[in-house]
């Protein structure tokens, strides 16, 4: 096979591998438009007008917070949660977690 | 008979008398216990190269009769049939017949799509065109393998390397070079191994210090449905563009199904575990046992080990480069170093991406975004694949 041959199949492979994601790319975002969660079904006026009366409750003195996590099960937030509750002899809704983040080496 | 003949006989019929009728067995059997020595001490790749060393010990031993390359060629050249190698060959002969037939990449990749999540890579699609970018370096060692005089047949095989993808470079080889089957996959397994010392100064060199310490936004999220929905649509797209890659690319997406429709828990439990150690105990000790000392230790083996480094490097540098251009066109939003997981190599590469990310900026996180573009190069060598037998293989 001449040079000539082989860069002409060259930038064809390139071509052909560039083509074959970008397709795969566009049914991506078809995939991520039509078959995304739907939303909730639109409830009726009443089941609105009962949604907008939430029961009142009292507050819990103090909560965790709504705790960011990044790579991490929620199980595992909550057992590391648990454990520097326990380690700082600190109840745990009097604490505050802002994220828990996995960080690997 | 005496006994001196007795002796006599018994030394001539020994593996060491046999051993000195060629230097290269001896250089052959030292190779396979430094391989062997990475792949347990040192841990390269060692689920793959202890077996692939092993094997090649194996075949180097002279008289063990495992493994006949003759027979082989025979076979190739239509003169015997399979049945002949059954009866006449020896067990890696036997074990040799899974990976001819490509029976062993594929079922590896229905392992690999089993543990594989493409969540990454829906969430941000633009990942595929880094997963594309990284096969640059597939072509470009084509084109100097072509240079340097080797065959097609054999430059495709060797180009392969730079998808870094093992079992994808094993599948093409068996299909186009079968004889070049051991150093390119030792050439494969040993850069994937040592990706974390090859890709960093090529990310320093191509990056500023800027586009390394961008952070990237969080990942949407992926509903299950969606994941679901993902092997079912790419099987049916890629292999219908690309017929010839659908043992490797159907196989890694069932396998992907197994685990993602989450009502096939055993199967994907078992694609993931059993089936996968079993093929990966035949595919490395075969592979490795076509590494035979009249066959292995030439300049050509050299020139593909070379060649191999070139392909990984240049596929480094495509990903980065196309990264590059996608961190000014989305305004400083894509930092680049994920475009050099684009490599597959899963998911050691997109380890290198945040390892490289986190020097820059102790606050960065890429790993869930270099997975994206890090499972796309496993579609992406696949599709190179496809597309390199579509042409060589007829």
């Amino acid at each position: 096979m001449s040079f000539g041959n082989a860069v002409i199949y060259s930038l064809l492979g390139i071509c052909v591998v560039f083509f074959a994601l970008a397709l795969l790319m566009c049914i991506c975002l078809l995939i991520l438009k039509f078959a995304g969660e739907k939303p909730a079904a639109q409830s009726t006026p009443a089941e609105t007008a009962a949604e907008e009366k939430p029961e009142e409750r009292p507050l819990a003195p103090g909560s965790a917070g709504d705790v960011k996590l990044y790579d991490t099960d929620p199980r595992d937030a909550a057992m590391i949660m648990a454990i520097i509750a326990e380690e700082l002899k600190t109840p745990l809704n009097e604490l505050r977690f802002k994220s828990i983040r996995e960080v690997r080496e | 008979m005496s006994i001196t003949s007795v002796l006599s006989t018994l030394w001539e019929t020994s593996g060491f008398y046999m051993l000195m009728s060629d230097w290269r067995q001896i250089v052959m059997i030292i190779l396979a216990c430094v391989l062997l020595y990475l792949g347990l001490v040192k841990k390269f790749e060692p689920l793959l190269l202890t077996g692939i060393a092993f094997g090649m010990l194996l075949t180097n031993l002279p008289g063990s009769e495992m493994y006949h390359p003759e027979l082989w060629d025979a076979y190739i050249a239509g003169t015997i049939r399979l049945t002949d190698i059954i009866h006449d060959g020896g067990l890696l002969d036997i074990l040799y017949i899974g990976v001819k037939a490509g029976i062993y990449p594929s079922l590896i990749f229905m392992g690999v799509g089993a543990m594989t999540d493409f969540g990454p890579l829906l969430a941000n699609p633009k990942s595929l065109l880094l997963g594309a970018a990284a096969q640059m370096g597939i072509f470009v060692a084509f084109l100097m393998a072509i240079l340097l005089g080797f065959a097609p047949n054999v430059a495709a095989s060797i180009g392969i390397i730079g998808g870094a993808d093992g079992p994808t470079a094993i599948w093409l080889t068996s299909k186009l070079a079968p004889d070049y089957l051991a150093p390119i996959a030792i050439a494969a397994y040993s850069y994937m191994a040592l990706i974390p010392m090859i890709q960093p100064p090529l990310m320093k060199a191509l990056t500023t210090k800027q586009m390394r310490e961008v952070k990237m936004e969080q990942l949407a999220p992926v509903s299950k449905k969606q994941k679901v929905l993902f092997p079912i649509v790419v099987t049916i797209f890629v292999c219908l563009l690309l017929p010839s890659v659908a043992p490797l690319l159907g196989c890694l997406m069932l396998g992907n199904l197994f685990t993602e429709s989450g009502i096939t828990d055993r199967l994907s439990k078992t694609a993931q575990n059993e089936l996968m150690n079993i093929v990966t105990i035949f595919l490395s000790t075969s592979v490795g046992a076509t590494a035979r000392y009249d066959r292995f230790l030439n300049v050509e083996t050299i020139m593909i080990i070379c060649l191999g480094l070139l392909a990984f490097e240049f596929a480094t540098a495509g990903g980065l480069l196309i990264g590059g251009l996608m961190y000014r066109l989305s305004g400083g939003k894509i930092n680049p170093l994920i475009g050099s997981a684009g490599v597959s190599a899963v998911p050691m590469a997109a380890r290198v991406s945040q390892k490289v990310g986190q020097e820059a900026n102790p606050s960065n996180f890429l790993l869930m975004h270099a997975m994206g573009p890090n499972v796309a190069g496993v579609i992406g060598s696949a599709v190179a694949a496809g597309f390199l037998l579509a042409i060589f293989g007829g």
